[in-house]
């Protein structure tokens, strides 16, 4: 090459290609070290992924799947229908309080039927049955007064404990200062189960219900909480992405490049980086505080979340922009196009793909965030009500699907342990989904030149 | 394309500008996370047996929440705030300047605050306050001298305890339970193992020496926990020797993992702490706007019914979870029948 090297070269020896000199050697080895560190490297993070997809599966899976007794309950109209005129305003007066005894007494009787436990009480049962399967019952009735007088068969939830000793959570030698569940207790559901009143089944209540009280994990469901996510889902992708694609589309192409739009690019990048939590911040002092827009609704949680994705989505839009090249503006201003024509009828349709890629991998980023919806009211026992009609959805209090998780790994009761994990189990299947929907879009209409 | 992004903008700007209050129909409620489980609990019968929609609770803490409560009125601002401790003159005085004048406070019944370990780890089966104050104090008397705490094994100070590295995990300042703990077993140890005496015979008044009784060391043995009881459990489970500090009710759930020692020789348990006996127990509050009742649709059927006999009596679900129930419960009912505030006689 230079002059100095030029020496050297000539006191080499005279070199077989099919004899290697001690610095091929060490050359060769080198790449083979960097190989195996290369190896080692994806070794790791392979062994890792596996042990935390294994770790949430063997967590998770149980929350799939929910324990129920099958009691035959006898709607009292003496208790349920004092007025006896089964007008639904006097039938409401009857609370959940006075329901959950007809159900003990139902469950009692199956147990007593079946020939054990004759010593017991109605209030031996309390642990056995889910503090939910009174307002489940009372629903019914209010539903359909006509049931009053009748014995109805109603599939109960079992309380947690007792569905955490069949998941193999709860263990006999453990629970001698439980007060939730005695071993007597254990004993009355393996005579149960032998008798076929109580039955695993799947946990429908878990993907489609509400959240539920710490006295209930049993109920716990993580449906609303996801309609939640839909929702803010919904205003961030109404918001983001034309604001997003129309702001880089100016930046991109018409803007002039000056100080200014420096600064301004400067800031985008910046507010990328900038830690989810603000945008919380931000958003309880503009949107509720000074905007007055509800607390805990998905609506300001979706404007919140579309501050925090703009950055991303218009950083991924530039970028697809600029990947097009300018052979194509050039072509159609040289035909007679408009610049904006050149760029909408041009150069967006060539950039698309790369802008929904970036727009759904932010979507997807939006998705998983917990912290900017702490603030706002979002996280705690929030996900209880079904939105009447579809624009209440906006407004009315709802959660989120990482909230819900968060919330549920705080409570004490193990059960909502479980849950938390099954819901994780979910949100990554709408990330793998959503994931894989941004590759296939990328791999069908990425255009290389 | 391009009306696409007018209407977005539009929609944008009526959403961010549209001040148009939004009428709230659901009771909104903020604060300890101790009281947290047993307005969930409410919240969710109230939601079934009434027409109203089904209270919002949030946690984060009892400061946290009276903060927000004294924010302002309005229907931007929480209804009811949950607290594990007393409403301080200080957030009354907050409270007032910003125009929440009316404060109901209901008491709803009373915790007990417990220490646990890891229920295979050593036997920390009973302790005294004096014990916990010489291992978590900041200064303690030894050999007759105040010393910066020196201990760093429970057995140092007491044969009767393990022979353990001290590792404790306390509840963060932020909690309404670091209070009592500060009060009902740190300032207690201190009296009782003279270290407060001490302070005083050196020169300090009487509210410094207070003041310096539950001060905690800072050198790493005592931890602050800042999260939930599901973080101190999680510490407990990596530290054997680890003592936690947790409501009653969240070591009932825990059974299995944890065990509990005992206070001045007494378990804790419902009974104990309702008839005094557990010395370390605090009462639980709710804090309503007045101004809000009317206001917001269900606020007051919510607090009459959280005290009602069904949910906050002796058989109710509250006791069930955990709670200790108030003996003054009808005194309480009364009070909010009358929409009775605080400063107003009661």
């Amino acid at each position: 090459m230079s002059d100095a090297t030029h020496p050297a070269a000539h006191k080499s020896p005279a070199r077989s290609l099919h004899q290697l000199d001690a610095r091929t050697k060490r050359r060769n080895a080198s790449e083979r070290r960097f190989k195996v560190m290369g190896i080692v490297a994806i070794g790791i993070g392979l062994a890792f992924l596996v042990l935390l997809l294994s770790t949430i599966v063997i967590n998770g899976s149980t929350a799939f799947q929910q324990t129920f007794i099958k009691v035959p309950v006898y709607l009292d109209p003496a208790k349920l229908d004092k007025s006896g005129n089964r007008d639904p305003d006097d039938l409401k007066k009857a609370t959940t309080f006075t329901y959950a005894p007809l159900v003990q007494n139902g469950l009692l009787e199956v147990v007593q039927k079946a020939g054990f436990g004759s010593e017991l009480s109605k209030s031996d049962m309390k642990n056995l049955i889910s503090a939910s399967a009174a307002s489940q019952v009372r629903d019914r009735v209010l539903a359909d007064p006509s049931l009053i007088g009748k014995t109805v068969d109603f599939e109960i939830f079992a309380s947690s404990r007792v569905d955490g000793y069949l998941k193999g959570r709860v263990h006999r030698d453990e629970i001698a200062l439980d007060k939730n569940i005695s071993v007597a207790q254990l004993d009355l559901v393996d005579s149960l189960r032998k008798d076929g009143a109580l039955h695993k089944g799947f946990n429908w209540t878990f993907i489609f219900g509400a959240d539920a009280s710490d006295s209930r994990a049993e109920q716990a469901g993580i449906g609303i909480a996801m309609l939640g996510s839909f929702y803010m889902m919904l205003v961030v992708l109404v918001l983001a992405l034309p604001i997003g694609v129309a702001a880089s589309i100016y930046l991109e192409e018409f803007a002039k490049k000056n100080r200014f739009t420096d600064l301004i690019e400067v800031n985008i990048s910046n507010l990328a980086a900038v830690p989810s939590i603000v945008f919380g911040i931000l958003g309880l002092a503009a949107f509720i505080q000074f905007a007055h827009l509800p607390q805990s609704a998905p609506l300001v949680g979706g404007l919140v979340l579309t501050l925090m994705t703009l950055p991303t989505i218009i950083i991924s839009t530039r970028a697809a922009l600029k990947a097009v090249p300018p052979s194509i503006r050039d072509a159609a201003l040289g035909v007679g196009a408009s610049k904006m024509q050149s760029v909408f009828h041009h150069v967006l349709p060539l950039a698309m793909p790369g802008i929904l890629t970036g727009t759904i991998i932010g979507l997807a980023q939006a998705l998983g965030e917990t912290a900017p919806l702490l603030l706002i009211g979002m996280v705690g026992y929030v996900a209880t009500n079904t939105p009447e009609g579809f624009w209440d959805g906006f407004v009315s209090p709802n959660s989120a699907m990482p909230a819900q998780i968060y919330e549920w790994a705080k409570r004490a009761d193990p059960a909502f342990y479980e849950r938390a994990w099954g819901g994780i189990i979910i949100l990554l299947i709408f990330l793998l989904g959503m994931n894989l929907i941004a590759i296939i879009l990328r791999r069908k209409f990425e255009r290389r030149w | 394309m391009k009306t696409v992004t007018f209407t977005a903008s539009a929609l944008a700007i009526i959403a961010v500008s549209g001040t148009a209050a939004f009428a709230r129909d659901n009771v909104q409620v903020a604060g300890s996370s101790t009281v947290l489980p047993y307005a969930s609990i409410v919240a969710e019968a109230f939601g079934e047996n009434f027409d109203f929609p089904t209270p919002v609770v949030e946690s984060g803490g009892s400061s946290a929440g009276l903060k927000r409560f004294c924010e302002g009125v309005g229907t931007n601002t929480i209804d009811i705030a949950n607290a594990s401790r007393k409403i301080r003159d200080k957030e009354i005085k907050t409270c007032a300047d910003n125009g929440v004048k009316d404060i109901m406070e209901v008491r709803i019944g009373y915790d007990g605050i417990v220490f646990a370990s890891q229920k295979d780890g050593p036997a920390f089966t009973a302790f005294e306050p004096a014990d916990l104050y010489n291992a978590l104090g900041a200064k303690v008397l030894k050999d007759g001298a105040l010393v910066d705490n020196p201990y760093t094994k429970w057995n140092e100070f007491n044969a009767d305890l393990p022979d353990a590295d001290i590792n404790a995990f306390i509840p963060g300042t932020k909690h309404g339970t670091r209070e009592v703990f500060e009060e009902k077993v740190l300032l207690k140890g201190c009296e009782d193992t003279g270290a407060m005496k001490a302070m005083v015979d050196a020169g300090m008044s009487e509210k410094d020496a207070e003041a310096g009784c539950m001060k905690v060391r800072t050198d790493g043995k005592s931890v602050d926990i800042d999260g939930d009881y599901t973080e101190t459990l999680a510490r407990l489970g990596s530290n054997p020797n680890g003592v936690g500090v947790f409501g009653l009710a969240f070591y009932e759930n825990n059974t299995d993992t944890l065990k509990v020692a005992t206070m001045s020789g007494v378990a804790p348990s419902t009974e104990t702490i309702a008839s005094g006996d557990y010395p370390v127990s605090r009462p639980l509050y709710f804090y309503v706007k007045k101004a809000h009742i009317g206001e917001i649709p269900g606020l007051k059927e919510y607090a009459e019914f959280f005290v009602s006999d069904d949910i906050a009596g002796p058989d109710g679900p509250l006791a069930q979870y955990g709670l200790v129930s108030d003996p003054e419960l009808a005194k309480t009912q009364q009070a909010v029948a009358d929409e009775v505030t605080m400063g107003s006689g009661m």
